[in-house]
């Protein structure tokens, strides 16, 4: 197989067949405490997919060119998570002095980014699947786009559903994950196009 | 020692259960609990990572300055999960293979900034350690029960409760469970009182 064809496989992956959310059930909070209005959702899913990809890239960097060869890998968890909160440290000061506008929308959802376990989780993935720089980027900036398009979806199903009667019990979160439950079984749909495996 | 606030701590993660009630981290809850043993082992390490962060920021909850107080967290609770991770590749390897990527992540799962925030940094270290048996109890027991149902489901020729879809197809239906539960024991309560008030 060559290399172009990789490439295509990881994005399908990425957005689709593997989608972080609904198949591999990773970064479920701010699916379900960011998806109740379409706006809110389509920002966050940026705002995650710009950090997603950078810090894959940035992490990937370090544990190659200063963890391996320094013997030291056993800190890899803290090294990550430090870069992550760091990187999403400076968005934010970038964001606020460049794009007021955006930096009000986005809100505290930037901040949280950091506790968002799909970017610490795609870090982790990236290194553990063996890409190589490129593939990092790509695939990651996929495992982005896959989280945007499961929480807007989520986000336009969820605005109908304010509107329905839905029993007192299941109000609010339940009804949220049992929709969220179903959408991943749609998506189970999507398995049929890993064939480049 | 006072006794009301001993019996609220210790109870906590059942009345203010951290799955259920807090609904925080969901993902570990969902991906992990699709056998019992899976979700056993990783609430276990969650456990132990709330317990012993907990008893590190409440005791130097003086000394980290309030500026730097998450950054300061994240590394405490990042050092407590190298350590899970370090023992878990070293004397469970089967394990490993089953929960290992899900180990850092606990890193990132909100009952631990949460607990470490909302009450760890403001209470003594023998209430912070209580406070995190008290939650990563309730977590295992959670993460457990939600196992157990998928297991028994999943062996019983349901197959898609296995999957992530099941995962959060039980997880709501749970959540609702708990929350007719706890609505009908306000509405005891209620009755209760305004029986006693005649």
């Amino acid at each position: 197989m060559d290399y172009f064809t990789v490439v295509i496989a990881i994005v399908i992956a990425g957005v689709f067949t593997n989608n972080i959310v609904l198949s591999q059930s990773i970064g479920i909070c701010p699916f379900l405490g960011v998806s109740k209005k379409t706006n809110s959702a389509i920002g966050m899913g940026l705002a995650v997919t710009f950090v997603i990809t950078v810090s894959s890239v940035v992490c990937y960097i370090l544990y190659h060119y200063v963890l391996v060869p320094l013997n030291l890998v056993y800190l890899q968890t803290i090294t990550f998570i430090l870069i992550i909160a760091a990187l999403v440290q400076l968005l934010d000061i970038l964001i606020k002095r460049f794009s007021p506008a955006l930096y009000a929308a986005l809100g505290v959802y930037l901040a949280l980014i950091t506790t968002n376990c799909a970017v610490l989780g795609t870090a982790n993935a990236v290194i553990t699947s063996g890409y190589d720089l490129l593939q990092t980027f790509v695939g990651s900036f996929s495992i982005g786009v896959g989280f945007t398009l499961a929480l807007i979806l989520m986000a336009g199903i969820r605005e109908k559903v304010d509107l329905a009667p839905v029993p007192k019990p299941f109000r609010g979160l339940p009804i949220a994950l049992i929709i969220a439950g179903l959408m991943a079984l749609a998506f189970g749909g999507f398995a049929g196009l890993s064939f480049f495996k | 020692m006072d006794v009301k606030k001993f019996k609220e701590t210790a109870l906590g993660g059942v009345l203010s259960n951290p799955v259920f009630i807090l609904v925080l981290g969901m993902c570990p809850t969902i991906a992990k609990s699709t056998n019992i043993t899976d979700a056993f082992a990783l609430g276990l390490a969650t456990a132990f990572v709330l317990v012993f962060s907990n008893i590190f920021v409440s005791a130097l909850r003086k000394v980290i300055p309030d500026k730097v107080r998450l950054p300061a967290y994240i590394i405490i609770i990042a050092t407590f999960v190298t350590i899970v991770q370090m023992f878990i590749e070293a004397f469970l390897p089967a394990l490993n293979g089953s929960i290992g990527e899900f180990i850092p992540l606990i890193v990132v799962n909100c009952i631990i900034l949460a607990r470490a925030e909302s009450f760890a940094s403001k209470n003594g270290i023998g209430y912070s350690a209580l406070d995190g048996a008290s939650m990563g109890i309730g977590f295992v027991l959670s993460i457990c029960l939600l196992g157990a149902i998928r297991q028994t489901l999943a062996a019983a020729g349901m197959k898609v409760f296995a999957t992530t879809p099941g995962g959060f197809i039980v997880l709501g239906l749970l959540m609702a469970l708990f929350n007719s539960l706890l609505r009908m024991h306000k509405e005891g309560l209620r009755k209760k009182l305004v029986k006693e008030g005649e």
